[in-house]
Order: structure tokens, then sequence, then C-alpha cells
């Protein structure tokens, strides 16, 4: 098992967004994917989920509603609006850019005087 | 666009938040329903599965308080829903929450009144526009707001601050428009009035100070709405009409606008005429008489960008020019502004000094509701920590509780405070149109609530919310769960000082002090009934008549007045008649200076002492019950071919010659420079207040100093009542078209300020007993129910009731008691202050201090009845059973 990290603030957000981008998904869902798709790395308290899709949902960027799921229960399902997809990618360039340039900065050997 | 989305949501959540509870708990619970499928696939059964799933999850109340928060507009959001829950609660114990209400609409509802009363009498006295830029003036050492009418035309002739300075003075006169003479009251006002206090006619116009042109040469007289409306039934028709004023014809040429009652507070008057026509009201001549300071007030709006220092100092310069210029009349010319309306700080002083007394009884009521509130929240607090912990542990934050406590209190405070506010104003409606001294009809207390009253209601209601509801506070924050989930109930019973007993001991001292004053103002009411005021009310009927009403100018009236006396003594029952200007206590007087004999310069800064002046009969001593200490009364001789003389009182006497023997045949001088020999000393009675000290008083013959006022003192020696029809036809047959009034010689003016304070002392003081029967109840109350199980231990195992009762009840009754003293204590020291008001109030009587104990055992017995009772009745079988 690989070792988890904690988010970074604000960052849940981003991954939620990220995560419902691929299709539909409950809230549980939504915490498979991002265990699967940051191979686990990732330490998030199973409710602390919730108050994040209830603020996306209240900015627009998601929209919800309710199905059913592959277990047979009632679930309810969110998915990316428009300006949800639109936010997603500007926020993914901005990390992108953030996360190079921390990289870039950290990778820098300082010449030893 | 997202905006108006984001709007809908928002109003949306608002209307459906039980939904969105139902919701999320849904949503929550298939979240976990899916971890625990998961978990069971991975081998474990379905209970361990759910279990974990649970544990996983996290606080279940805490996500869905954020999720709430994330839904945004929490505020009104957990507000609306903090009161659904508030309602839920105090609809579960209806006892605890009518009394809050109750105590709460008491307290607040006493403020209100206070406040309005306040508001309307010293805050916005007068409603005139501009009102903040209106003052009147005073003079001297002694603040009289009185000025004479050479001295007001060269102030507002000479001044550079005010807009126009007007001067009135209240009069009366007999109207007669055809029909019955009747005596009406109004001012006699500066032709520049209405304009210097910027009033528009409701209909026709307003004299002016173009209409004056000398003594009498304005016969114009401007009715009040409020007199219009009773008198001539709105009929418009009045404006240009000639009606008879003292026999003397005046044109009706307009009408104020309903909300102007003149500029004195308490008297509102039927009319206005212009102070040049005075004489022709009353046959005295002001306009030119400087040192005659009996009778005009001055006011005016400052100037814009005058304030109120520079005009003192540009009066204070006129001052001293009067000074040097007029020696014989003017002295101490140092002025000061005051609010008008209360005739400066004659009126004012003691209005204020009494309503701010009150106010801070009232306040302090509040707070003593307040206190018990608090202790009753704190004990509520206690009996919900159970809930509360369970709240904490499962991840609640204390912010949302106390948010919670903070709105059921609140809750409570707005609901009582509306219920005050609306008492008060009934309340209020009923003191505006009261009349307090019957027989003058012109006299009110205008009370009106308006907006302020509203405000301050509102923000006392919200105030005493967040005060009683911060008392169980540090309570919550210090709640420990894990503790109280454990053991139960906090099965601690203190033994140190609570702030709850300090609450209550507080409450109590208040109510104790409150029931203290009251019993003080009462007994030194009922003592000022039955005291020697120098005269005998008692079995004495009184004429009230002013013969310039009807027309009586010079030798007529002392004519007319002796018809009347050897008239009245006619009359079967009446056993002796005396006339007097102005009787003693009766709410109007006279004053002059008097120089010692050798004094040659009649400036006012050598008078030797500012006596009261009396103008009476030959049988007026008698008639009044006033003894006489030496020498001897007027007879019919004392005329004008006879030389002046006068009687004394003992303080005079005192005063001016050393002794009351000395007095008799010595001389001293009046401020025109007439010698007085001074042939009898009478005892010393009260004059103008009953709290007053002696002061010294001189008593003039009516032959030699004529008074066209006339009181007629008729002595009975059987029911005077009985008197009055004879008294009635008696007089009518001597003059059909004189004004004048019969009824009981009382001294409603005098002990009006004194009914006054006994009365709102005593209503504070039922209060404040109620507040305090609730306060020990609550704490009694509380106590026996914590404390159900061990005094049901101790009846099982055979303790006494008075055992028992010791156990529960010991606690409030020693802060009774030691409440009670400290109430009484403070009480008796604060009694200093109430003489001021009532005559002879002493806390010093064994009856006000056994009463004040008797009434706080009575309270304690009351508050204590029901909890003894629940203690004694406790089966302990059913009791250990139960727990």
């Amino acid at each position: 098992m690989t070792p988890q990290a904690q988010l970074l603030p604000g960052t849940l957000d981003l991954l939620i967004l990220r995560a419902v981008s691929l299709g539909p998904l409950h809230g549980y869902g939504i915490l498979l994917r991002i265990g699967q798709i940051s191979r686990n790395a990732l330490l998030i308290e199973q409710g602390a989920l919730y108050p994040g899709l209830f603020r996306l949902v209240r900015q627009g960027l998601l929209k919800a509603s309710w199905g059913t799921s592959e277990n047979n229960r009632r679930a309810k399902f969110y998915e990316l609006t428009a300006a949800g997809r639109k936010r997603l990618r500007e926020e993914t360039e901005s990390w992108n850019r953030l996360a190079t340039a921390i990289g870039a900065a950290l990778a820098e050997q300082p010449e030893e005087a | 666009m997202r905006v108006l989305d984001s709007l809908r949501f928002r109003i949306a959540t608002l209307f459906r938040g039980s939904e969105i509870d139902a919701e999320m708990e849904e949503e929550l619970r298939s979240h976990i329903q899916h971890r625990a499928d998961d978990l069971e696939r991975s081998g474990l059964d379905r209970a361990e599965a759910e279990r974990r799933a649970r544990i996983e999850f996290g606080g279940q109340v805490k996500y869905k308080e954020e999720c709430h928060d994330a839904l945004g507009n929490n505020f009104i959001e957990t507000l609306l829903q903090d009161v659904r829950f508030s309602l839920r609660v105090l609809r579960k114990s209806p006892g605890f929450t009518l009394a809050a209400i109750v105590t709460l609409a008491l307290a607040i509802g006493a403020n209100a009144v206070v406040f309005a009363i306040l508001n309307a009498l010293i805050l916005h006295p007068r409603n005139v526009p501009q009102a903040e830029s209106l003052y009147g003036i005073e003079h001297g050492s002694d603040k009289s707001p009185l000025e004479s009418y050479p001295d007001y035309l060269d102030l507002r002739d000479r001044n550079q601050s005010f807009d126009g300075l007007a001067a009135y003075n209240v009069c009366w006169a007999g109207l007669d428009t055809g029909k019955d003479a009747t005596e009406v009251g109004g001012y006699e006002v500066s032709g520049n009035y209405f304009d210097a206090l910027g009033i528009q006619p409701y209909l026709g116009r307003f004299f002016n100070a173009a209409d004056e042109h000398g003594p009498n040469s304005a016969p114009y007289m401007v009715l009040t709405y409020s007199f219009w409306h009773s008198h001539f039934q709105d009929d418009r028709s009045v404006v240009g009409r000639v009606v008879r004023l003292s026999k003397h014809p005046f044109t009706i040429v307009g009408v104020t606008p309903p909300d102007f009652q003149g500029t004195l507070l308490f008297i509102s008057p039927d009319f206005f005429v212009p102070l040049v026509n005075k004489e022709q009201l009353d046959g005295e001549d002001i306009l030119n008489a400087r040192g005659n300071r009996k009778l005009l007030m001055a006011l005016g709006h400052l100037r814009a960008g005058v304030t109120p220092a520079q005009a003192i100092a540009d009066l204070n310069s006129i001052g001293s020019y009067l000074e040097k210029s007029y020696p014989q009349d003017d002295a101490d010319m140092k002025f000061t502004l005051v609010r008008p309306g209360l005739a400066g700080d004659f009126l004012g002083g003691p209005v204020k000094a009494f309503v701010t007394g009150l106010m801070l009884l009232a306040g302090l009521m509040l707070l003593a509701a307040c206190a018990n509130l608090g202790s009753l929240f704190a004990a509520r607090a206690a009996d919900r920590s159970r809930e509360v912990a369970l709240r904490l542990a499962l991840g609640s934050s204390r912010n949302r509780i106390l948010r919670q406590v903070f709105t059921e209190s609140v809750l409570i405070s707005l609901v009582g405070g509306t219920l005050g506010l609306l008492g008060s104003m009934v309340l209020l409606r009923v003191l505006s149109t009261w009349e307090p001294l019957p027989g003058i009809r012109s006299l009110h207390i205008p009370v009106h609530p308006d907006a302020n009253v509203y405000w301050v209601a509102l923000l006392l209601a919200l105030a005493s919310g967040f005060l009683f509801g911060a008392v169980p506070v540090r309570q919550i924050l210090r709640t420990n769960p894990y503790e109280i989930i454990k053991t139960g109930s906090i099965g601690k019973v203190g033994r140190r000082i609570t702030l709850r007993d300090l609450l209550l001991g507080v409450q109590i001292a208040i109510c104790a002090f409150l029931v203290t004053s009251s019993l003080v103002a009462a007994r030194g009411l009922l003592r000022s009934l039955h005291s020697n005021f120098g005269f005998e009310p008692r079995n004495a009927m009184l004429v009230h008549t002013d013969l310039s009403t009807a027309g009586y100018r010079g030798d007529s009236v002392a004519t007319m007045q002796k018809r009347m006396i050897e008239a009245l003594e006619t009359i079967p029952g009446a056993k002796s008649v005396g006339l007097v200007s102005w009787p003693p206590l009766g709410g109007g007087w006279i004053k002059s200076d008097v120089f010692t004999e050798q004094t040659t310069d009649l400036s006012l800064s050598n008078a030797a002492a500012n006596a009261f002046l009396y103008n009476i009969s030959p049988d007026y001593f008698q008639a009044a019950g006033t003894a006489l200490l030496a020498g001897r009364p007027f007879s019919w001789h004392d005329d004008k071919n006879a030389p002046r003389v006068a009687v004394v009182n003992q303080e005079f006497a005192h005063k001016i010659f050393g002794s009351v023997t000395n007095a008799i045949g010595r001389q001293y001088k009046m401020p025109d420079g007439a010698r007085m020999q001074v042939v009898g000393v009478v005892e010393d009675g009260k004059y103008l207040s009953l709290a007053e000290e002696p002061q010294p008083a001189m008593f003039l013959p009516f032959l030699q100093a004529p008074s066209s006022v006339t009181r007629l003192v008729v002595r009975s020696s059987r029911d005077p009542q009985q008197l009055a029809a004879a008294m009635k036809t008696t007089l009518q047959d001597l003059d059909a078209g004189l004004p004048f009034t019969i009824g009981p010689w009382t001294m409603d003016a005098a002990l009006f300020a004194p009914h006054v304070a006994t009365v709102s002392l005593g209503v504070m003081g039922v209060m404040g007993a109620m507040l305090a029967v609730t306060g020990i109840f609550g704490m009694a109350a509380y106590s026996v129910s914590k404390r159900l199980r061990e005094l049901g231990i101790r009846i099982a195992l055979g303790a006494q009731r008075r055992g028992v009762l010791e156990a529960a009840l010991a606690r409030p009754l020693k802060l009774l008691a030691l409440g009670s003293a400290a109430g009484l204590l403070l009480g008796t020291l604060a009694t200093r202050v109430l003489a001021f008001i009532v005559y002879q109030a002493t806390p010093r009587d064994p009856l006000v201090l056994g009463g004040v104990v008797l009434a706080m055992v009575l309270l304690g017995l009351l508050a204590t009845w029901i909890p003894a009772q629940r203690a004694l009745s406790v089966d302990p079988a059913i009791l250990l059973r139960e727990e």
C-alpha cells in the first residue's frame, strides 16, 4: 500500500470535478473513482466528500439527480454542468502550471559557492 | 445567469428546509449502505459491515451541518432551523415558556411605559418644527423662567442669537359666546409667538407682531384645535366671529394645527391672545412694570450656526446692561438655556429627577427579570446537559449549540417584549387622557408613544434575550460529553456559591428594595394626609373665581368681594367665610421680596427675605383654621384709609425680627418702599409643597392689597358638600355673569407628586415581588427536582418532614433572607432621596420594617409552597424503581 498524503486545501473540489468528468457518479462512486485515479495515494475521510459536493452543486458546477445504483440502491448521481466542465479545464491548467513551476523550483540544484 | 440560478437555489432551499434535510439524510445513508455492500463482499457479515461503514464515514452530524453551511445562505437557513427547533423545545415545557414570557412582558412593558414618559416629557417635549434648536431662557441663581415684559422687550430686541424670541404666560378668562359664561384657560403671547415657533394656522390666520400697537390694541384670539373641536364643533365659520373674553370683545382669527398644544407641558391652552391685551383679561397692567416678573416665559429658535454657549454669552451681556440700567428692578441676570416645556428647571428639575429615578428602577426590574430568566435557563441547560453532551459527541459544534440556546432566549424575549409593548401602549393611552387634578381641565400628561419607544422596547427585548441567554454559556462550553454520558446526570450537588445563587440573591435584594421604598412612600403619604399644614382643608368648601374675568376693575373688585363674603356668611351651616388670593398648597402662589425697616437702597440684592404673599380677608385665619400665635388678625377697618398692616408667620418673624414677640408692632418694607406694620403672627404652614422647609410668609388685608383672583373658604359645621348648592345660587344672585367653580378644599395639587411617586413605586414593588416569586420558585423547584432521588432515600431512611424540607429548601430560603436584608438596607438608604418627593418619608418606622419582613416572608412561602409539597410527597418506592 502506498503511503497516503493529506489533501491540499481546495484540491478536493478539483478531484471531484475530475472524477465526475468521466461520467455521472453517486457519492460513494466518486470516492472510489478518486481512489482509483489517484492510485489510493490520497486520504479523504468519507463524510468530508459531501460538504464539497453540496458546495459544487450550489456553485452550479455539478448537477444532481436521483437514480438507481449498480447495487440496486437508490442514490444521488452527480454530473458536470457546462460551467463545471469549463471550470475543470481552467483549474487543471492552472494546477499544472503551478505543479510544473513548483517541481522545477524544487528540482533546481543551487550552485554552491 | 449564475447569480439568478444561485438566488433561485437559495430561495428554494429556504422553503424546502425539512425536505432538504430528509434528502441529505437519505444520501448519506445510501453512501454508508454502498460502503457496507463492499465490505460485506470482502467477507464481513452484514451487521459488522454496516458498523464499520458508519465508523469510516465519520461524524454524520458534523458533516450534515457542514453540508448545510455549504448550501449557503446558512444564516437565514440555520436561523429558521433554530427557530423551528426552539419552538418545538419551548412547546414541550409550556410552564417555563409562559413564566418566562410573562416575566419579560412585565419588565419590558414597565420599561416601555417609563421610557415613553421620559421621551415625551424630557427628550422630545414639544411638537414644534425644528424642536432641537428651540430653547427657553432662565435667569438668576434660582433659575427663574419668568421675565418682566420690559425686560423681555430688551432681550427680544437686543439679542443677536435667536430667530425671534417669543414670550407667553398662562392665563384664565371668562368666555362668553352668548351662552353661559365659562372659565377657559389660555396663553397670553407676544405678537411674534407663532412666527418665532414656526407654526402655521390650521384655519384662518395668526396674529403677528404687526398687529400690536400698544396696550389693548390687538383684540384677536386664536383657538387651539381641540378647543375649537370641543367648544365650537369644528365650525369653520368661527373665523371672524366676535366673542367676549372677560367682558371684552375679541375677534377669533384662526385655529392652530391639531398637534400643537402650546409650549408648556401639562397645561394645554384653549386659546391664545396677544400679551398687549392682558389688561383687558385680568386688569393687570404689566407692560411697563419692569419689576413684575411673575409671568412671562420666553423661548425661541437659535439662529443657524449659533451655539447655546454663544447665545448665553449674548444674553448675559444684555443682562449686565439691564442690571446697570435698572438696579431697582434687575439683579442676578445670568442666563441659562433650557429645553422648553416644563417651565424650565422649575418643574423640569423634579420631573427629570423623578422620571430618571423611575427609569433606573425600571432598568433594575428588567435586570432582575434577566437574572431570573438567566437562572431558569441555566437550570434548564443543566437538565439538558445530556442532550448537549450527546450532540457534542455526535460532532455538533459548540457554536451551533450556543446559537440554538440564544435563538430560544431571543425568541422568548421578542414575544415577551411585543406583549409588554402592547400592554404599555394601552396603559399610555389611559395615561394621556387622564386628568390628574379634577377641576383643572387643561392639565394633561401628554404621552404618546412614537418610533423611539418601539425601538427602545425592541432593543431592550433583544438585549435582555442575549443577556439571559448568555448565563448558561459557560456551562455549555465546559460540557465534557464523555463524562456526562458515562455518569448519567451531574450528580454533584454543589455547596459553593454559584452564579445562579448570586443572580437570585441580587434579584431578591432588588425586590426587597422596591417593597421597602413603596411602603415608605405609602406611609409617608398617609402621614402627610393627617399632618398639620398650617391650615385645615377638611370640612371646608372652596369657591374659585377671578373677578377680572367678569370685568371687575379697581375698587369694584374689593366691593364685590366683600358682598360675596357677606352673602355666603348668611348660608345656614356656614361657620365662617374667608377670602384668600391663592390658597396655600393650591398650586398657585405669589412671592415678594421684603426689606428690613432700615434698608434704604431697595435693590433686589439687599432683600432680607423672599416671602409668600397672601391677600386675605379679616376672617380668613378662622375659616382656614390657621392658629394665631400673637397679636391680632385683620379687621374690616384695615382698609385704604388705615396704616398698612401685615400678619406674618413664625418663620418670617424669626428671620426678620429675631423672635415672635419681637415682631409685633415692628415694621418692614415692601419692594415699592411701603412700610408694613406687623400686627400679628401665625403658625408656620406648608405653602408650595409638603416636603418644603419652613418658609417665610406674609398675609396682607385685601382692602389694602387688592387681588382679583379670589378663593373663598367656607367652613362648615356639617358635611360641607351640602352647602354647595346654596353657595351656587347665592353667588349667581350676586352676578349671573361671573364664572366660578365650587369644590371641597383639596390638596390634590400638593399631593399630586407624592401620589404619583407612591403609585409608581407600588406598581414597581408589586412587579418586583412577582419577579422574586418566579425567581425563588424556579430555584426551589429546580433544587427539589435535582435532588428528588436523594430526598427519596432520606425519606426511605426515615427522615422527618422537617429534615426533608430543610434539605430541599434551605438554600433558596437562605438566599431569601440574605437578599431581603440587603434590599432593606438599600431601601433605607435610598428613601433619603424619596423624602424630597414624599413628605415625611422615613424608613425608621416599625410598621414599614415589619411590613417589608412580612411581605418577604409571604413571598418566600408563596414561592416555595409547590416545591415543598413536591419534596414532601416524594414516594421513595416509585422513585427508586424509576432511576
